[in-house]
């Protein structure tokens, strides 16, 4: 498994750099919005079966009550903020080279971000 | 990159048939692993015709025989023949288990054998298990205390405080469970993987144990702990029955416990 050329003696090697930490936090805020999301998920289906049949103005007014807009805003902020952690992991797992896997990292959380703002800006456009 | 395809010097080629000849009643064939580091030649699998009515019930029985009476290169580790040492580990008919402890009556059609999977072979079915012992000994798999040992008597612990460490003190150390999780394939480097995580917990559950908090200290991090990702493989190919996926969870509590 591990192939290596060092000198270094086995638990020298298993030891590596020691412990980060940390891992608690990443992995208590993957499990948090993951519950979160069972409910925001539930009332995003809510309120896309509200809106089947609306007209333009129907459709603005139903997005447009505090409620609604909160809890879209909400489904936004928490769903792209599971993503960045979800897709963390899954880069931590698969990508082996470092440089690599810190450079997708970095890159998904930017793209994350990006699209989080510009949809919860729109939200906010109906809703104000 | 990935690799898709193993590199032309790793290819298992097909090896040599050793036929059992005359007669023989219930004849069973086993397709073993074979490489050497002495030659030069590539991976290969060797099979064995063995008469079942001539020969004990498990795949280890089996190997012995073979190594006995057919072919005395084949190299494999076994000592105590019953589930208790824990050296005979290796992949049967797919999955990781205790060859001592696996029957041949439960293998459907020819016996596959290979080496644990994802381990550097030093022979055979020898796996180099160099890193994963290391791993045993970073999390100091001993009691540790400050407390002096009282004088004329043992470290007492409650009959309940003993029945913690069921399910956790059994597992003979046979790597089945950590070569069979994908999570330790990956990243097995920094993973500490399933057998040593469930050891770590064995002395984090120990009442007598006075370090706990450095214990879980030193097990919080993204990679050493947190790559389990309760696929359950463990579980699922441990030979006596035991859930270190269980054990992990249990740490994980422990993390969010002294939280607050």
């Amino acid at each position: 498994m591990l192939k290596s050329s060092s000198m270094k003696t086995p638990l020298a090697e298993a030891r590596g750099l020691g412990t980060a930490k940390s891992g608690l936090s990443h992995w208590w805020h993957q499990r948090l919005t993951a519950i979160a999301m069972i409910g925001l998920v539930a009332w995003m289906c809510v309120i896309i079966v509200m809106l089947i049949g609306a007209d333009y103005p129907g459709a603005m007014a139903i997005l447009s009550h505090p409620v609604n807009a909160a809890l879209v805003m909400l489904f936004i902020g928490v769903g792209f903020w599971h993503s960045s952690l979800g897709l963390q992991v899954v880069l931590e797992d698969y990508v082996a080279h470092e440089g690599v896997r810190l450079a997708l990292i970095i890159a998904i959380r930017m793209v994350l971000v990006l699209l989080g703002a510009v949809s919860l800006l729109s939200v906010l456009k109906i809703a104000l | 990159m990935a690799q898709f395809s193993l590199p032309e010097n790793s290819k298992v080629k097909k090896g040599n048939h050793h036929a059992l000849g005359e007669g023989g009643g219930r004849i069973k064939t086993f397709n073993i692993y074979r490489w050497s580091p002495e030659d030069d030649e590539n991976p290969r699998i060797d099979s064995y015709e063995i008469d079942l009515d001539d020969c004990g019930p498990m795949v280890l029985d089996a190997l012995i025989k073979i190594k006995n009476e057919m072919d005395s290169g084949l190299t494999f580790r076994r000592s105590c023949r019953e589930g208790i040492c824990g050296s005979c580990s290796m992949n049967i008919d797919g999955g990781n288990t205790l060859a001592c402890l696996k029957s041949i009556e439960d293998v459907k059609g020819e016996v596959n054998i290979y080496p644990l999977p994802h381990m550097l072979v030093v022979k055979d079915l020898v796996p180099d298990l160099t890193h994963a012992y290391a791993q045993l000994t970073s999390v100091e798999p001993w009691l540790k205390t400050e407390t002096p040992e009282p004088k004329g008597r043992e470290r007492k612990q409650s009959p309940e405080e003993r029945d913690a460490l069921d399910g956790l003190w059994e597992c003979v150390l046979c790597f089945s469970c950590t070569t069979s999780c994908p999570s330790y394939w990956w990243n097995g480097d920094r993973y500490l993987g399933p057998a040593v995580l469930l050891q770590a917990y064995r002395w984090i559950a120990d009442s007598r144990d006075e370090f706990t908090g450095e214990r879980l200290d030193a097990l919080e991090d993204p990679f050493r702990l947190y790559r389990c990702h309760t696929i359950m493989n463990c579980a699922k190919t441990c030979p006596k029955g035991l859930n270190p996926g269980k054990a992990i969870g249990e740490i994980k509590k422990l993390m969010v416990q002294r939280q607050g």
